[in-house]
């Protein structure tokens, strides 16, 4: 044990060229966290489109046997949940871990090994959701898991059980990663960057943060009593036993609605981080785009029922959902007209990661215009269920979320790599996708309205939907090639890109004036923030095209120093030591639920259920070693006791 | 003060500020959060237990069974819940002077102070599992019904009702009446109680390792932050207890 941790403690020059396992597995960094955070989620990407096109593949032309039912539900549910929980949410959590300390002006974030613990507790979920397709299939019920079909008489298997303890884990990574975020926003910015003053990704992250710690546990809650229905026959969502079926989607969308505001409300801070830059003009009405991200945080919990139009809730909850939802289109349009006003009159240079957030933008809107008709009940009943939701929800969180994700990624991919990305191959992507997207989800619209159902895995030939069908899966194709173009463009860039500058965008935040990448520690010295954007005023100390608000009187401090690892200056520089110990607690806390699954398996009999106490003593067993060992190492690292 | 102490050009640059940008210890700021995250997690299991108990009594009310088989008067016990409610809120005072305590620096009456607490906590937590093993052997358990021993005269006059067998089923062998209710009041009961059990059991799990830290490096500047951070939470869960004990036991 302690020659263990004088190994780690020894702070080893980083500078060798060579990979080592240690720097990744015990790191504390947010930069190298925010890394493995953003390669896992877009390995789960791919794994979630390959179960899209296996779908689409399916669905290409009628009575179609290339999946069975069963397989073609797991694939259905596993899509959703994957995107949803192992995509979007990890690369928004990514990428604002590795740049929402650099824009603050903050050398880590507020706790660096629980943010170690978040990234491997969300690999542990994602580890369990996955390792179900090869214990006996996957979960199958959809990933709003709508009660009594999760009840163990329909839905016999483990795949349910592996869904609840798998999402369980990401959900408290999730948490664990919000409270970082939100001490890391509030405590941790450098001396002058007041709240009016931050970045709007900064902004947005915070709002997502308090969503998040506020959502979550209603899913906590309801999953764990689902688990006891199924474990111990509680019969919470079982009618049939006296539970409640719709009890259940109240408790799932109370978390689902404010989830899809965590889906795009970062992806909305990224937005209005590029089109500034490449407009060469402050974002427009900095206050209005902040504060309507921060009222569809608070709208997004009181519109949870616009998803139950369909149980029959009675006109008085209706007509209150339907209203309360159709308000939130006025700060979304808020945030819209103030991004498409930042591009008015600017000196526009449409690189790739502009046309990605144009594309979000046009994309968006129709999404959100889907997204208007479906919250007014009547229309609802009549498309709830049907292809067009599914149109409606891939234009926000495909056309949004994605689009906006990779306008982010080409935008900070310097920053993270020091090499720039092919902007010629970037464009082409970029038609290529944005084309393909439309191929493959605007006939969705044209199906939903005829009648096509959602979760079907066949269809009747004759009933008019072959065409848009077959034209939807073509689609996917090229979408398909359009995100194997990323790869290689990635892959290329990487080993023979352009070597980037600090600032290749002529960009106005913080995380600019730092290298590219950034040395672990950041800056060398915290820099004094006067303004909203401090590195343009840096740069552009006589510009009079500020606007009004958060303004300074003096341009902010910024000393440029080149800095690496071995910066003179640098070594003074104390950074949390290297430690496995958020990841083992993560590891502790996976074992132990794979045997939480078990716990009340008749199915196999004893042994099985002997197998599960094991996983869980051993579960726990390493849950208390690395907690002990947690604390220790915070001895070591305090300001107080540490460095003898 | 500086936001960060990263700021200063000195050796003691430190990553960790103790006071940040808020004026507020970081871990606290966290701490807090975190607090108003659980209190969603508690809220979900408190009111899923008041909607299936309205349920149940709605139903018993309506064929003029509720005074004989509302669960709460059936099971749960006034005393015993009254005294451990009493001793879980004495905690939070003997909490409050072992933070003082520290505060002076006096490390004899915060040892004092801070077992008292963890023994309070721990006769809660014991209290409360022979509360759950007698409310078993009473015929409440984990299963969507209840089973209630009845009277003699309670179930002459519940057999005179004719309810329908699907909401009340009475059974007589010998000496003794029994009546069984589908109702969710057993599986609420346990999972909300049982959770803040959980909570409890932690709370006192996390006060030890202070008070082992403590004794260890009394020196450390440390203490009374991480001794406030403990309190904190053992407040917030007998909060939560003051909810639940005037939800569920007293209305």
């Amino acid at each position: 044990m302690a020659i263990a941790e004088q190994k780690l403690t020894s702070t080893a020059p980083t500078t060798s060229e060579s990979f080592q396992w240690r720097s990744w597995l015990a790191t504390v960094d947010h930069k190298k966290i925010g890394i493995i955070y953003i390669i896992s989620a877009f390995v789960f990407f791919i794994i979630g489109g390959i179960e899209a096109m296996l779908m689409r593949v399916q669905l290409g032309t009628p009575n179609n046997t290339f999946l069975s039912a069963d397989l073609y539900n797991q694939l259905f549910t596993m899509h959703a949940t994957t995107m949803v929980f192992l995509v979007v949410m990890p690369m928004n959590v990514g990428i604002g871990n590795y740049v929402v300390p650099l824009m603050i002006g903050a050398r880590d974030m507020a706790f660096p090994r629980l943010n170690a613990f978040s990234v491997w507790l969300f690999l542990g979920g994602g580890f369990l959701l996955y390792l179900s397709f090869l214990t006996g299939g996957a979960t199958n019920v959809g990933w709003f898991a709508y009660a009594p079909l999760t009840q163990t008489q329909f839905s016999p298997g483990q795949g349910v059980d592996y869904w609840i303890l798998g999402l369980g884990l990401t959900g408290v990574a999730s948490i664990a990663g919000a409270l970082n975020f939100i001490v890391t926003v509030l405590n941790m910015r450098a001396p002058g960057m007041t709240i009016n003053r931050m970045p709007l990704f900064v902004w947005m992250n915070l709002v997502v943060s308090f969503i998040l710690i506020f959502a979550f546990p209603t899913f906590t809650v309801a999953s764990i009593q689902l688990l006891f229905d199924r474990q111990f026959g509680a019969a919470f969502f079982n009618p049939a036993l006296g539970g409640d079926a719709v009890l259940w989607q109240h408790l799932f969308w109370f978390f689902g609605h404010p989830e899809v505001y965590i889906l795009i409300l970062p992806v909305m801070g990224m937005i209005s981080e590029v089109l500034p830059v490449y407009s060469r003009k402050p974002i427009f009405g900095y206050s209005f785009v902040a504060f309507s991200g921060v009222g569809i945080g608070f709208l997004g919990f009181i519109v949870w029922a616009h998803h139950m139009f369909g149980t029959g809730m009675g006109p008085l909850a209706n007509g209150f959902f339907a209203a309360a939802s159709m308000v939130i289109a006025i700060p979304t349009g808020v945030k819209i007209f103030n991004w498409i006003a930042t591009m008015w009159g600017g000196d526009v240079r449409l690189t790739t990661a502009m046309l990605y957030a144009i594309g979000f933008i046009s994309m968006f809107i129709i999404g959100g215009i889907s997204g208007i008709t479906l919250a007014s009940p009547p229309i609802d009943l009549q498309q709830t269920d049907s292809y067009y939701v599914v149109a409606h929800f891939h234009y926000v969180l495909f056309g949004g979320s994605i689009l906006g994700l990779f306008a982010g990624a080409f935008y900070w991919f310097p920053k993270m790599t020091g090499r720039m990305l092919n902007e010629k191959l970037g464009k082409v992507q970029f038609w290529l996708m944005l084309i393909s997207m439309n191929v493959t989800f605007f006939p969705m619209h044209f199906l939903g309205t005829e009648g096509m159902p959602r979760r079907i895995y066949t269809y009747e030939s004759g009933m008019g939907w072959e065409m848009w069908n077959f034209i939807e899966t073509i689609g996917t194709f090229f979408l398909a090639f359009s995100v194997l173009l990323f790869i290689y463009n990635v892959l290329v860039s990487l080993r023979s890109g352009e070597v980037a500058s600090n600032d290749p965008w002529d960009a106005a935040t913080l995380e600019w004036v730092v290298p590219s990448p950034p040395p672990s520690y950041n800056f060398l010295h915290i820099p004094q923030v006067t303004s909203r954007r401090p590195l343009w005023d840096a740069k552009y100390p006589h510009s009079t095209a500020d606007d009004h608000h958060g303004e300074k009187s003096a341009p902010s401090q910024i000393r440029y120093e080149y800095s690496h690892e071995d910066s003179p200056g640098a070594k003074e520089i104390h950074m949390p030591t290297l430690t496995y110990m958020p990841m083992v607690l993560s590891s502790g806390l996976t074992v132990a639920a794979l045997g939480f699954i078990y716990i009340n398996q008749a199915i196999l009999g004893l042994p099985m259920r002997v197998a599960s106490y094991v996983f869980i003593a051993i579960g726990f067993v390493m849950v208390f070693y690395a907690i002990r060992g947690w604390v220790l190492d915070s001895r070591r690292d305090s300001p107080y006791l540490g460095h003898h | 003060m500086s936001s960060s102490a990263g700021h200063t050009h000195h050796g003691e640059a430190h990553q960790k500020p103790l006071v940040g940008s808020m004026g507020v210890d970081s871990r606290k700021l966290g701490l807090w959060a975190f607090i108003g995250s659980e209190t969603l997690f508690f809220a979900t299991l408190i009111l899923t237990h008041l909607i299936f108990y309205a349920r149940t009594t709605n139903t018993l009310s309506s064929v003029g069974a509720l005074e004989l088989l509302d669960p709460r008067l059936g099971y749960l016990a006034i005393e015993l819940t009254t005294v451990l409610a009493t001793l879980l809120l004495a905690s939070s005072l003997t909490m409050v002077l072992a933070l003082a305590a520290s505060k002076a620096r006096d490390w004899k009456r915060f040892r004092f102070w801070q077992l008292a607490t963890i023994l309070l906590g721990a006769s809660f937590v014991g209290g409360q599992i022979y509360e759950f093993i007698h409310l078993y052997h009473e015929g409440l358990k984990l299963a969507p019904a209840y089973e209630m021993h009845l009277s003699h005269e309670a179930y002459k006059a519940l057999s005179a009702l004719n309810i329908d067998p699907s909401i009340v089923r009475l059974k007589e062998a010998g000496e003794h009446a029994t009546a069984l209710v589908p109702s969710l009041f057993g599986v609420t009961f346990f999972v909300m109680t049982g959770f803040h059990g959980l909570h409890v059991t932690i709370g006192i799990i996390w006060l030890i390792a202070i008070y082992v830290k403590v004794l260890r490096f009394p020196e450390s500047p440390e203490n009374p932050m991480d001794i406030e951070l403990g309190g904190l939470y053992w407040h917030f869960v007998d909060l939560v207890w003051v909810a639940i004990f005037t939800l569920i036991y007293l209305i």
